[in-house]
């Protein structure tokens, strides 16, 4: 499966969101479903989905929907 | 004279480091504090928004400092809910954030300091407060309950040294925030370590953002606290194995951290040096009633621990007659110069007086080990909580009826589960309780049933739900 649509789809689940909302102004605390507590559940459901364990340092540098492609590709996700 | 009244005795020491890494002196508290609320008169009621930031410090302190009596109350609140409480509790005045300044509806804007708005209101607040009277904090601020808890100088006070010196704190520590400062977790760190001439590093972040972090490490902060949802969070980002140096203890509250979270994070805290102080309160007891020796953490997992430093523990049958025993369950009851005057509901019962007079009951079931460590083994009254936040489950079964939902509500802490005969209605119900309460919603769980479960007489049987 295609990974854009995969994290697209992702995104969409966890925080509620369609598909027009998925752009460079999706950042933490942008959505109100993306707190620490949404976070937590984005970052378990990637790591599952994509069957990776994620450092420390790419889970708090996770701060946007664009951002996140960067760090993923760091896992051999291609985007 | 309490700890805000003479700030002067550390001048010079740094009282508030900001996530601008500005560094504000005792001095400087003082002499801001006592501007910010120059426009008030003593003995009012003011609503202060409030955030991790320094105006917001100022503005408590300032109060604390006049003899005005805050309403604290959270940036994130829902607009109906403080609409309610302002209609309930009449303040004269309210400190907004500037973001935020719908809160202020229409009432005119008399002064703006920093990134806060000093509302003045057209109340006509021709009530009684009692002298002692302090403070003022919600309980299930975020079901809409304009309930609030009336803490008095005494209190604020006694609770800051207990905490201060079992927590054995010093002028040298550095606490980062990482909770409301209208939580009395919160609210709690703050009194204790300004008490110590200590400082607070403030920040409105997260545990999940990297800005948290660097504050942490570049501003040497020495302790933190955290409800169970925090150690969750530590756990998966893997806290072990962080280098952390200037970290020196870290506190536990606001929930019953599991016994697994427990005894891994007392081993961890070994491994690192440093100190994991399990604690149990409530606003009722203006924060701390119990804390874990940190020595103990790790033999005594799953304990609270003994009462704070001038406080009391007993445990009571269902007909009030205190246990004498080791490990039967009873209801907990504290004594103590923290357990606060009472609640209000409206502005009515701020002249009220300590209706309590030192003994709380508590509502949670406990029972003691023989060396007299206590352990919290469940509730008596129905409500959970959920990342720190206190939810009535009644008051949840409330709303949802008011918004023509027939549901009934029941869950474990972190996971509140609500059963509906409305079909279809799960991401509906679901994103209305979230947008009430302010709280994620993956802490709701709908599930949908055909009929409500009661017994003979007609009452609900929760216990059949599963």
């Amino acid at each position: 499966m295609n990974n854009n649509v995969t994290y697209n789809d992702i995104f969409k689940k966890c925080f509620g969101l369609e598909d027009k909302d998925l752009n460079e102004t999706l950042t933490y605390n942008s959505s109100p479903e993306w707190d620490s507590v949404g976070h937590m559940e984005l970052i378990a459901e990637l790591e599952e989905t994509f069957n990776i364990m994620m450092e420390t340092d790419d889970i708090i540098d996770f701060s946007s929907y664009e951002k996140g492609k960067e760090i993923l590709a760091k896992y051999d996700i291609k985007f | 004279m309490s700890y805000y009244d003479n700030l002067t005795e550390f001048s010079d020491r740094v009282a508030l480091i900001t996530e601008e890494r500005e560094k504000i002196t005792y001095a400087q508290l003082e002499k801001e504090a006592d501007e910010i609320v120059g426009v008030l008169d003593p003995r009012n009621i003011v609503f202060l928004v409030c955030k991790n930031c320094k105006e917001s410090i100022f503005v408590y302190i300032g109060l604390l400092r006049k003899k005005v009596v805050p309403v604290l109350i959270n940036n994130n609140i829902n607009i109906q809910l403080f609409e309610n409480l302002l209609i309930s509790y009449k303040p004269s005045f309210i400190y907004i954030p500037e973001e935020n300044q719908e809160l202020g509806f229409d009432f005119q804007v008399i002064k703006t300091y920093g990134g806060y708005n000093v509302v003045k209101t057209t109340y006509n607040n021709e009530y009684e407060i009692n002298d002692e009277l302090a403070l003022l904090l919600t309980t299930s601020g975020s079901t809409g309950s304009p309930k609030l808890v009336r803490q008095s100088y005494r209190n604020i006070e006694s609770n800051a040294e207990a905490i201060a010196d079992y927590l054995q704190i010093s002028a040298d520590d550095k606490a980062i925030t990482t909770m409301p400062m209208s939580y009395t977790y919160g609210l709690s760190i703050i009194n204790s370590h300004l008490l110590k001439g200590a400082c607070l590093i403030l920040n409105e972040h997260t545990l999940m953002e990297k800005e948290f972090w660097a504050l942490l490490k570049e501003e040497k902060a020495t302790t933190f606290g955290g409800v169970p949802y925090v150690y969750e969070m530590l756990k998966k980002l893997r806290f072990s194995r962080m280098e952390l140096p200037s970290l020196k203890y870290i506190t536990q509250a606001g929930g019953k951290l599991s016994a697994e979270l427990a005894e891994e994070f007392s081993k961890v805290c070994i491994e690192k040096q440093i100190k994991l102080i399990i604690m149990y309160g409530q606003t009722e007891a203006t924060a701390r009633m119990s804390y874990l020796p940190w020595e103990y953490a790790l033999s005594k997992a799953g304990s609270m621990g003994i009462a704070i430093p001038g406080g009391e523990f007993y445990l009571i049958d269902s007909d009030n007659n205190v246990i004498n025993e080791d490990e039967i369950v009873g209801e907990l009851i504290y004594k103590g110069n923290n357990v606060t005057l009472g609640y209000a509901e409206d502005y009515s019962d701020l002249i009220k007086g300590d209706e309590n007079h030192g003994t709380l009951h508590t509502g949670d079931m406990a029972r003691r080990d023989k060396d007299g460590f206590y352990y919290i083994v469940g509730r008596k009254k129905r409500f959970l909580k959920i990342f720190g936040n206190r939810i009535n489950l009644d008051e949840v079964e409330a709303m949802l009826r008011s918004k023509g939902y027939e549901c009934v509500c029941t869950g474990v802490d972190d996971k509140l589960h609500i059963y509906t005969t409305n079909e279809n209605t799960e991401s509906e119900i679901i994103q209305f309780i979230s947008s009430q309460t302010r709280i994620n919603s993956t802490a709701f769980k709908v599930t949908y049933i055909e009929e409500i479960p009661r017994n003979d007489s007609g009452k609900i049987l929760y216990s059949a739900l599963n």
